[in-house]
């Protein structure tokens, strides 16, 4: 690889990374200067620091493990009830219709609020958290595989249809890998939302994984442990994009 | 032999009318032309004259028209086996690899990946896209892509070959050279040809006769005979019968073309009026 292609691909790369330093190191020296409490906002070297005691000490990963667990339960009930959904919206249109906009309204909605009536309703446990979620996540899921059946172009169905392809194959073999990519962009949003809406509850509801974990943190006033665990999460979150766009590439190619 | 029967395609009296929001529409009316087996028919006629519309009906992805199209004497009813469709606008899978494209139509009929794959290979390499087997679509031009659809058509081995201005997003030079190639084509398989355009130069550099529709309602105006020699090549296009032969279909249709531009004027006149 030559010169121009090298910093071509890694330039912008190289370029985010120096951005997060820059801001690191500002936040760094800020601390050093003592400008703010080492109480409220203590420096990342004390952060990366805090990571030991917080695997050996707080449980972080089985608490990632479980929350993490929760997302993907909720995101993929999500997916199994959503893309069906999204897939009905596209093909009825009268139901896409009549629906579409309220689906869009329930995703602009707080649903975090509505956390008094599940603790209700399912009881302090993973079970509100994942049904509450599983809501957070899915309306993502059905707009975007509707956008991505909407947006299919219809000479590539008439190919189908000439070549004197049926229904299911016509599904399979055209409308599904044709909107595959704005499908998975769906699932993705969902399994974000879902992992923000774990978090969120499990926080709020003092239950569970790294969201009481954060709390629990808070209440000790432990603040570097409590950004460590922060910054853990938003780190994984960043691995799991990347890996589900390299999924994505994989099963559909092009 | 009856002489419906002496005919690959008939085209019996074909009327379709569109409910529009402005009322109905009358884009075909009363079309009738038969293409002869082995024969190359260029259609041609202004844009919006009703030329894609008879495409999907000869094709059967239209239906609800008067008349009749019949293969080899029988009436169809939806998508035909004998006929393979080149369309228009872009129509490769980008999700499929040049040879996945190509291969497509012998994947959904279920033949074995090594069967369909040496198939494949040999399309490919007759509409002179070898070495680009393993590439995807976004990584080719636009005329590859368009060659890439017309072996995926060839793929099925339909008899008679219908297209709809497949050369239309391409420049003249390569739109020249792919009418060469489909031309080598034609005449190794022996297939019949209906090939939809708007380029009179197109038209007679490939077809043995010429159908002219009308601009609304498309209609046949009138046919005529290419009396060129045969193997032609793009070098034709320089002989004086070709000059001709394209003066003469120009007269017909600069009629029907500029009653195309009359209306496309009327309506951005109206519209701008709003
Ligand atoms: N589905 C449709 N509904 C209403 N009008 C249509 C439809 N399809 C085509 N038309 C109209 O029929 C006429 C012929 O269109 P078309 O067959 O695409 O012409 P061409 O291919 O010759 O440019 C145009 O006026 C077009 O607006
Ligand atoms: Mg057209």
């Amino acid at each position: 690889m030559d010169g121009a292609r090298a910093s071509a691909r890694f330039g912008p790369l190289l370029a985010g990374l120096t951005a997060v330093a820059v801001c690191l190191g500002a936040w760094q020296a800020i601390a050093a200067l003592g400008l703010v409490s080492n109480l409220i906002a203590p420096p990342p070297s004390a952060i990366a620091a805090s990571f030991p005691a917080l695997i050996a000490e707080e449980g972080l990963f089985p608490r990632f493990a479980q929350t993490f667990a929760e997302a993907f339960i909720a995101a993929g009930l999500a997916v199994v009830v959503g893309t069906p959904f999204g897939w009905w919206l596209h093909a009825k249109r009268w139901a896409g219709r009549a629906y579409e906009s309220w689906v869009a309204t329930f995703a602009a909605a707080p649903l975090v609020l509505l956390y008094p009536l599940f603790l209700v309703i399912l009881g302090r446990n993973a079970g509100t958290i994942i049904a509450m979620s599983f809501l957070t996540a899915m309306p993502a899921v059905v707009l975007k595989t509707k956008e991505g059946l909407d947006g299919i172009r219809p000479v590539l169905v008439n190919v189908g249809r000439s070549f004197g392809l049926g229904e299911s194959q016509l599904f399979w073999k055209i409308l599904l890998p044709a909107s595959v990519p704005t499908i998975c962009n769906g699932v993705r949003l969902g399994l974000i939302y879902a992992l923000i809406s774990v978090v969120g509850i499990e926080f709020l509801i003092n239950f569970g994984g790294l969201g009481e974990l954060i709390d629990d943190l808070a209440q000790r006033w432990e603040t570097a442990m409590m950004y460590g665990a922060i910054s853990f999460v938003v780190l994984t979150s960043m691995c799991f994009f990347y890996l589900t766009e390299k999924l994505e590439r994989w099963i559909r190619p092009g | 032999m009856s002489p419906a029967a002496a005919s690959a395609l008939v085209v019996d009296g074909v009327t379709k009318r569109f409910t529009t929001p402005d009322g109905a529409l009358t884009a075909l009316e009363d079309v009738s032309f038969a293409v002869r087996p082995g024969e190359f028919l260029a259609l041609i006629g202004p844009s919006g004259c009703g030329k894609s519309t008879l495409f999907n009906i000869i094709g059967g992805l239209t239906g609800g028209f008067e008349g009749q199209v019949r293969v080899d004497g029988a009436p169809i009813d939806g998508a035909h086996r004998a006929i393979g469709m080149v369309f228009q606008e872009e129509s490769t899978f980008p999700w499929r690899t040049t040879l996945d494209n190509v291969a497509f139509p012998l994947e959904v009929a279920g033949m074995g990946k090594t069967e369909r794959y040496a198939r494949a290979k040999n399309l490919i390499k007759l509409v002179g896209l070898d070495g680009f087997e393993n590439r995807y679509p976004a990584e080719l031009s636009g005329g590859m892509r368009q060659r890439t659809a017309l072996a995926r058509t060839l793929a099925a081995e339909p008899r008679i070959l219908l297209m709809d201005e497949p050369f239309a997003a391409l420049d003249e030079q390569t739109r020249l050279l792919l009418g060469d190639r489909l031309l080598q084509i034609q005449q190794a398989l022996k297939q019949t040809t209906l090939l939809i355009t708007h380029s009179i130069a197109e038209a007679v550099q490939l077809a043995d006769r010429v159908v002219v529709m009308t601009y609304r309602p498309g209609r046949v105006k009138r046919v005529f005979d290419i009396d060129l020699p045969r193997p032609r090549n793009s070098e034709i296009v320089s002989s004086a019968a070709f000059g001709h032969y394209v003066a003469q279909i120009w007269n017909d249709l600069r009629e029907e073309a500029a009653k195309g531009l009359d209306e496309s004027e009327a309506i951005a006149r109206r519209t701008g009026q709003h």
